[in-house]
């Protein structure tokens, strides 16, 4: 499993170097939308602040159904999916290598958004492991969920309009336990505000990634 | 690739039943492949054919009926059957940021294959200086067929599934595709060839089965005069299967063409198992 995870994530992090996506599309989609939600809350640098985190993980949620599709979508030309279930992978060391190469690109994307909150919004770390953390884990629950509704959809003429329809009310609870634990992170508030939200994270994360491992080949089959 | 002879057909397949929704894909297909035969199966287009190649590679499941392909379940034990099985189909299944060689590597790694292989499959399919560099956005429709060649070549499954193989190919391509047929049929590797254009193909199969309708409609061994074949729903001529699913091994066809004695030593039937549904319906054999 581990071994075809690591095929499946180089295959799909060469193919995103070389498409080159990410960064001519989805990274810039990603500070647009921050541009917007500044100028949609005005020029008030405090207020500003304050809604940084939302705004953040907002856009981070934005970014990841790009992501994703683009996932998807590589292995929708050219029979490519066929090839990909012929080759005999395990379907769990597939679904590991394509949510750890969304997740990289993510982690990537965040750094991006991160530096983008601070210089856009005037938001200042105060405890920064707090941000680290919530980021890390609020990745890998939205590659790991991304990439199982990314593959329920895949198949279908219909796969980017369904992927946002059935992932984002899904990943609310990132979006609210991330949200939670930046605003923590930015204030300066207590560590023990942030950590029942982290909490919230890793077992959000467990379900999703277990649940990945477990009926992605039935849905790959099915799709 | 089979270095003995196996217990088992290298296909066998029993009233099988695909649909794809509500639409027949396989209305009831009996169909069984010795260990390094070669076989042509042919009918129209929509007939089958190629419903019935991805059913022999656990792409599509059985709604109903029975089916063993090399001695696996094609569903429960897709991903052991799928490792043994390459199928060359409408699609070449490249990535097209990848390299030639990016690609072949990829599909020969991801069934476990011997990587040392590459470079001689992708020479064989003249795939070799800056064409292996090159990303498979930019190559023609032929060379993207060469490539999926080649990966096949260098991964060298157990059993073959060739969807009109020779399509997009030049003549030259041809000849290659026609030499390998032949190296893998002398090695002991089990191939099935679908297409409807049976003058480029009819030299490299011992027999061939015609699909009409997702059915086994007839069959013939090539370079014999096929019997007539009753159209569906006609009666049976009485003429009753040779070497069917349980049969021996030649019935009595010994003289037939078959596969070579560098067929790891199986003689397959020569005439298979070909019956269509309901039972009765279509049994012939040249």
């Amino acid at each position: 499993m581990w071994r075809d995870s690591l095929l499946v994530a180089g295959k799909d992090l060469r193919i995103e170097a070389r498409s080159r996506v990410g960064l001519y599309q989805v990274a810039p989609f990603g500070v647009v939308a921050l541009v917007l939600f500044a100028f949609a809350l005005g020029p008030d640098r405090t207020q500003m602040a304050k809604g940084a985190p939302g705004l953040f993980w907002v856009a981070v949620l934005f970014c990841t159904v790009l992501a994703v599709q683009r996932s998807v979508s590589v292995e929708s030309v050219d029979g490519a999916r066929d090839g990909i279930r012929l080759s005999g992978l395990d379907p769990a060391g597939q679904f590991l290598g394509k949510a750890a190469a969304v997740a990289v690109q993510l982690i990537v994307l965040e750094v991006v958004l991160g530096i983008g909150v601070v210089l856009l919004y005037g938001a200042s770390i105060q405890v920064p492991w707090l941000i680290v953390a919530s980021c890390v884990l609020g990745t890998v629950g939205l590659a790991a969920t991304g990439t199982l509704y990314g593959a329920l959809s895949a198949g279908l003429r219909v796969r980017e309009t369904l992927l946002p329809f059935l992932f984002l009310p899904i990943a609310a609870p990132v979006l609210l336990a991330g949200t939670r634990v930046w605003q923590a992170g930015l204030a300066g508030g207590t560590e023990s505000y942030g950590s029942p939200w982290l909490r919230l994270l890793v077992v959000f994360d467990a379900i999703y990634v277990a649940l990945g491992i477990v009926v992605f080949g039935p849905i790959q089959e099915a799709a | 690739m089979a270095s003995e002879a196996p217990s088992h057909p290298a296909i066998l397949l029993h009233d099988a039943v695909a649909l794809s929704g509500r639409f027949p894909l396989l209305a009831g297909v009996d169909l069984e492949v010795a260990v390094g035969e070669t076989v042509l199966i042919e009918g129209p287009n929509g007939a089958g054919k190629t419903s019935l190649l991805r059913v022999c590679a656990g792409l599509v499941a059985l709604a109903s009926g029975e089916a063993s392909v090399l001695g696996l379940d094609p569903v429960r034990q897709r991903n052991q059957l799928r490792r043994r099985v390459g199928l060359l189909s409408h699609a070449s299944h490249l990535y097209d940021d990848l390299t030639v060689r990016e690609n072949v590597k990829f599909a020969v790694r991801a069934a476990g294959g011997d990587t040392d292989r590459i470079a001689g499959a992708c020479e064989r399919w003249g795939l070799a200086g800056r064409l292996l560099k090159t990303s498979a956005s930019k190559l023609s429709a032929g060379q993207r067929r060469r490539v999926a060649l080649a990966s096949l070549t260098a991964r060298w499954p157990e059993l073959w599934l060739l969807d009109e193989p020779h399509a997009g190919l030049d003549a030259s391509a041809r000849d290659t595709l026609d030499r390998l047929i032949g190296d893998a049929g002398a090695a002991g590797v089990t191939v099935l060839i679908a297409s409807h254009e049976t003058e480029f193909v009819e030299s490299l199969a011992a027999r061939a089965v015609t699909v009409t309708g997702g059915r086994i409609t007839g069959a013939r061994s090539i370079g014999a005069p096929s019997l007539g074949v009753p159209p569906l729903g006609a009666p049976s001529l009485g003429v009753p299967p040779v070497g069917g699913l349980t049969g021996g091994p030649t019935d009595g066809l010994d003289a037939l063409p078959g596969p070579g004695p560098g067929s790891a030593g199986v003689a397959g039937p020569i005439a298979g198992p070909i019956t269509g549904r309901p039972a009765g319906e279509v049994a012939h054999v040249a």
